[in-house]
């Protein structure tokens, strides 16, 4: 255990460097998330009255399906390229070194899609109020988008084509962050509390953080041994 | 802790699918029949000596076939999450052939609650379709077990597939209750208004007596069903060893 | 018994067809999954006589 910062912190930095490398990679799920935000008001109405009540859940599903569209590639070049298995073999645990991948992952799409929120929000005419319950329900939530959706990440790692099959498999997972971010907007706009809500989705947050990485390293262990 | 010791050579027992194969074989009768009959029993009862609900008339006696089956449904689904720990656990082979063969049967299950919901919903609703809490916890339970029975259909070694559909099984069974809660809490949020199908008033016997029957009637006939289909997939599985290749000679010889 | 004839059982005081419907279906996919089984488990023993016949029998 006494080696667990550095586990993290060698992986961290080779996973951030590796990020920074390809600019390119980490910008494809924020240009796909501010596509679909134009979108709805194409495909819906531009009219602020009818924008207004749907603006909190359009920005929580549009984050849902960028972080899914990410989730893909969160093992794959790994697999491809065999450090995967020397990560699983080397013996040290590897729930650090997964830890670090997905802090580095979130870093690169759940962050900048929640600073971009309070902007976007705007442009779909979310209500003022509901503008920093939602970007504080964002900051809680996309680290849980992230950390379950690894689960299904890692279990399709080793599929060519498992990006329908991996959107099956986590979508349904995402339904309760949906909900609590999507109510944190709809109590703001009615003037009430938030901070109950907020708290789950923190609660739902470190219960993940502290669960999750386990079964990703499980997954992604079965991967490497059964080939 | 200690166990008793006819628990302990149960569960050594249960290591070998053999042993499972031909201990569960005389079972398979009885259960079918008693299924069969207490469904019967049930249905007849529910549908045509059961004293119509005041509020709803006839149309409540779907209840008779809704209500085993949602029961079924989540039921199928703990089993299955069960199964995922003893595989992972104790690396039990059986478990993942339960696995195996439990998911289309509760996918089936939770797709025929969802179908006699909607149909129930029309006559009293008056719509096919409400985003009631329990209909739309039901329609999750259907993805989570479409998503299982796709991992398993796309990972083509029979191991990494069962060991990775445990994984998937155990994460859906820790998040079903706070699906559910979170859905029950949305909705209540959006007050479910009009429809209410919560408010019963304590059933009489005449209509709760053929609903027990004929909920377990339902889960002889899925326990007759999952037993059923983890033989096949036993046999399947192990076809490399001789006690098979010997049964099917001799099955085939029947032919 | 709760109804009076026949032709009002069939009829459900108007609810005839979802109720019937509701146990059609049900019938249908208990069936289903008492069958399934069964055709599986024939379609394995036909497919495995055939591989041991090829390999000269157990």
């Amino acid at each position: 255990m006494a080696k667990a910062p550095g586990l993290f912190w060698g992986q961290f930095r080779r996973d951030a460097a590796l990020a920074l490398r390809q600019p390119g990679e980490l910008a494809n799920p924020l240009a796909f998330f501010l596509l679909v935000i134009t979108l709805f008001p194409l495909g819906v109405s531009p009219e602020t009255a009818v924008l207004a009540p749907l603006a909190a859940g359009v920005l929580w599903i549009a984050a849902l399906l960028a972080t899914l569209l990410s989730l893909e590639g969160l093992f794959r070049r790994d697999r491809d390229e065999g450090t995967l298995e020397q990560l699983v073999l080397h013996g040290d645990p590897l729930v650090f070194a997964v830890l670090a991948r997905l802090t580095v992952h979130w870093l690169g799409t759940g962050l900048p899609l929640t600073l971009l929120a309070p902007l976007l929000g705007a442009m779909l005419a979310l209500p003022e109020a509901a503008r920093w319950p939602v970007t504080l329900a964002l900051a809680l939530g996309t680290p849980i988008l992230v950390l379950l959706g690894g689960v299904g990440a890692a279990l399709t790692v080793s599929l060519r084509a498992g990006g329908v099959l991996l959107a099956l498999l986590v979508l349904p997972l995402f339904i309760p962050v949906l909900i609590l971010g999507v109510s944190v907007a709809e109590l703001a706009v009615a003037g009430l509390p938030t901070g109950a809500v907020l708290a789950w989705l923190g609660a739902g947050a470190a219960l993940a953080l502290v669960t999750t990485p386990f079964a990703i390293a499980g997954a992604l262990s079965i991967a490497v041994e059964t080939g | 802790m200690k166990f008793p010791a006819p628990l302990v050579r149960l569960w050594h027992r249960l290591g070998s699918p053999r042993w499972f194969f031909e201990t569960t074989a005389p079972w398979l009768p009885w259960l079918l029949g008693l299924g069969v009959a207490l469904l019967g029993a049930g249905a007849f009862w529910g549908l045509a000596l059961a004293p119509a609900d005041y509020l709803q008339g006839n149309s409540f006696r779907i209840i008779y076939v809704h209500v085993p089956s949602a029961i079924l449904a989540q039921s199928c689904y703990m089993l299955m999450g069960s199964c995922g720990v003893v595989l992972l656990v104790w690396r039990m082979k059986l478990a993942d052939m339960v696995l195996e063969a439990a998911a289309p049967i509760g996918a089936s299950f939770t797709a025929l609650a969802l179908a006699t919901g909607a149909v129930w919903g029309k006559p009293t609703w008056g719509t096919w379709w409400a985003w009631d809490a329990r209909v739309t916890s039901m329609l999750i339970l259907l993805f989570l077990y479409l998503g299982i029975m796709g991992l398993r259909q796309a990972l083509q070694r029979p191991e990494a597939a069962g060991r990775a559909c445990a994984i998937l099984a155990i994460v859906g069974l820790v998040n079903i209750p706070i699906i559910k809660y979170s859905v029950d809490w949305w909705l209540t949020l959006h007050q479910p208004s009009t429809f209410k199908l919560t408010e019963k008033p304590a059933m009489p016997p005449s209509m709760w007596i053929p609903l027990l029957l004929s909920v377990l009637g339902f889960y002889a006939l899925f326990i007759w069903s999952v037993l059923q289909s983890t033989r096949v997939v036993v046999l399947e599985r192990e076809r490399r060893t001789q006690w098979v290749q010997n049964f099917v000679a001799a099955e085939g010889s029947k032919a | 018994m709760n109804f009076d004839s026949f032709g009002a059982f069939l009829a459900m005081g108007g609810h005839g067809p979802y109720v019937w419907g509701c146990y059609g279906l049900t019938l249908l996919v208990l069936l289903y999954n008492l069958l399934a089984p069964g055709r599986r488990q024939r379609r394995f023993v036909r497919e495995q006589a055939a591989r041991q016949r090829r390999s000269g029998g157990p």
